[in-house]
């Protein structure tokens, strides 16, 4: 999806919940009748996905808080499935 | 959930996670008399509903255990005045809930009230087969109550969820309930045909669709998706009887799904009340937890030691689970029987004749097949195929 750059700011697309549970020790996401359970950097990604850091921001931050470095591509990549999937929300 | 690890030597037992599905079913109340509710017939003669004490102490306890999608249905939730107590204590639980009515006792007060409670999601539906959708289509009374209730889940910023059963009586006029969702401003349209259970099980004979019905609604339903585009997302599920595997019934029983009646008994699907030689638990007694792990009723379908065959030898017991325990029971008289919607099930035949009959009586004039109206006045065991020899 060509429209994400790196000063987009995404946001969780509404009716659709974040939240942690210590059940599944992992990020869910719920939305009505269903839920997904997100592995470590689909959490890491959608748990700062605030709509006020920008993709840039989102990528330097995993970067530090988890050691990493050329994360860049694959969090555009699953930006870009988790828009298709309604997951996320592009802030204007 | 599949069945026990090969690995597992010490244990054969199949590895349990926890209730993430919670229904509440917090009422056989209901102002309508559905031909096609999957309340059980004979929901009159359960007992006491449970207290709101009782309701609050059982979030706690399932939330604990992991439940995290929590569904608040019926009879009609909205009969209980204390439904923004639950919903509050839900939502301070963590819980993401969702309200599945038919609008009747929705005011603007009460949508605030549930609002403010942290309510997340509510799925109206259109319930009475004959009166309700007769007055919907012909837009009187009902509908206008409908659009009322549509505007005000809209207006407290809910996405607008539709939900309309269908049935032979009804299938014939798919364009004209779509139009009507779209005018109501439906985002979410789920046509469900009637899945036969409860009263619904005792009308069958009377709402099973023949397959030119089936297969009109779907093309209209396909080319209004082509009109509508984006703006309405439409679901049509097809009645399993037209299928050639059964459905993977809650992912198995005792998997992922907890229910609990008005009265507080713990079901490990909706209609689990019919399967003979089930012991159901009841919160009133027994903890959340002991239910969900120990009990024989939630026990009793997992993993595959149960499965007959063809089930326990087919490489798809994984997927569908041998399919669904109480249409299995209904059709055959067994419930450890494969689900007869299967084709390889050596019962399959009693769903293509049952399917054949719907061909034939398409034709007879309605007021001909006489429908039993869920009423508390009429309250009926669970008669099955065999037993009825129908």
């Amino acid at each position: 999806m060509s429209i994400v750059s790196d000063t987009s700011r995404l946001v969780i697309a509404p009716g659709m919940r974040l939240q942690w549970e210590a059940a599944q020790d992992a990020h869910v996401l719920l939305y009505p009748e269903g839920m997904v359970k997100l592995n470590g950097s689909a959490g890491a990604i959608m748990s700062r996905c605030d709509g006020v850091r920008s993709v840039a921001d989102v990528i330097t931050d995993i970067e530090k808080s988890f050691g990493l470095s050329g994360i860049g591509a694959d969090v555009h990549a699953f930006v870009a499935l988790a828009l298709e999937r309604h997951w996320l929300e592009l802030r204007e | 959930m599949n069945a026990a690890a090969a690995s597992d030597i010490a244990d054969t037992r199949p590895r349990v996670g926890p209730p993430l599905w919670l229904l509440l079913e917090l009422t056989y109340r209901c102002p309508l008399h559905c031909v096609f509710c999957y309340n059980p017939t004979d929901f009159a003669r359960t007992g006491p509903e449970l207290a709101t004490a009782d309701w609050l102490r059982v979030l706690g306890e399932a939330r604990e255990l992991g439940a995290v999608q929590l569904g608040l249905s019926g009879g009609e939730p909205l009969a209980r005045d204390d439904l923004e107590v639950i919903v509050a204590e839900a939502h301070r639980l963590g819980f993401y809930i969702n309200l599945i009515t038919s609008g009747i006792g929705l005011s603007e007060a009460r949508i605030r009230a549930l609002k403010l409670a942290g309510l997340d999601h509510i799925q109206l539906s259109f319930q009475d087969s004959t009166r309700e959708m007769n007055d919907f289509l012909s837009s009187t009374r009902t509908f206008e109550l409908k659009s009322k209730v549509a505007a005000l889940i809209r207006e407290h910023g809910y996405p607008m969820v539709l939900n309309v059963v269908l049935h032979r009586h009804n299938i014939d006029h798919v364009g004209e309930i779509l139009d009507m969702a779209e005018r109501m401003g439906a985002q979410y349209v789920e046509l469900a045909n009637t899945q036969y259970y409860g009263w619904a099980w005792l009308n069958r004979e009377q709402l099973l669709p023949s397959r030119e019905q089936l297969q009109r609604a779907e093309a209209v339903t396909n080319s209004f998706r082509e009109r509508a585009g984006t703006r309405m997302k439409i679901y049509f599920v097809v009645p399993d009887y037209f299928e050639k595997r059964p459905k993977p019934c809650m992912s198995g029983l005792g998997s992922v799904f907890l229910a609990l009646a008005p009265d507080g008994t713990a079901m490990p699907c909706h209609a689990a009340r019919m399967l003979p030689g089930l012991t159901l638990p009841n919160v009133r007694d027994s903890a959340v937890r002991s239910i969900w792990y120990d009990s024989q009723a939630f026990n009793r379908f997992r993993g595959d030691a149960w499965m007959k065959e063809p089930c326990r030898s087919c490489p798809e017991k994984g997927k569908d689970f041998g399919g669904c325990r109480c249409q299995a029971y209904l059709l055959t008289g067994d419930a450890d029987n494969a689900d007869p919607v299967c084709d390889l099930s050596p019962h399959h035949d009693l769903v293509t004749a049952a399917v054949a009959r719907a061909q034939q009586s398409a034709t007879v004039p309605k007021r001909e097949q006489a429908l039993v109206f869920r009423d508390h006045r009429v309250s009926i065991p669970v008669v099955t195929e065999r037993s009825s020899n129908r």
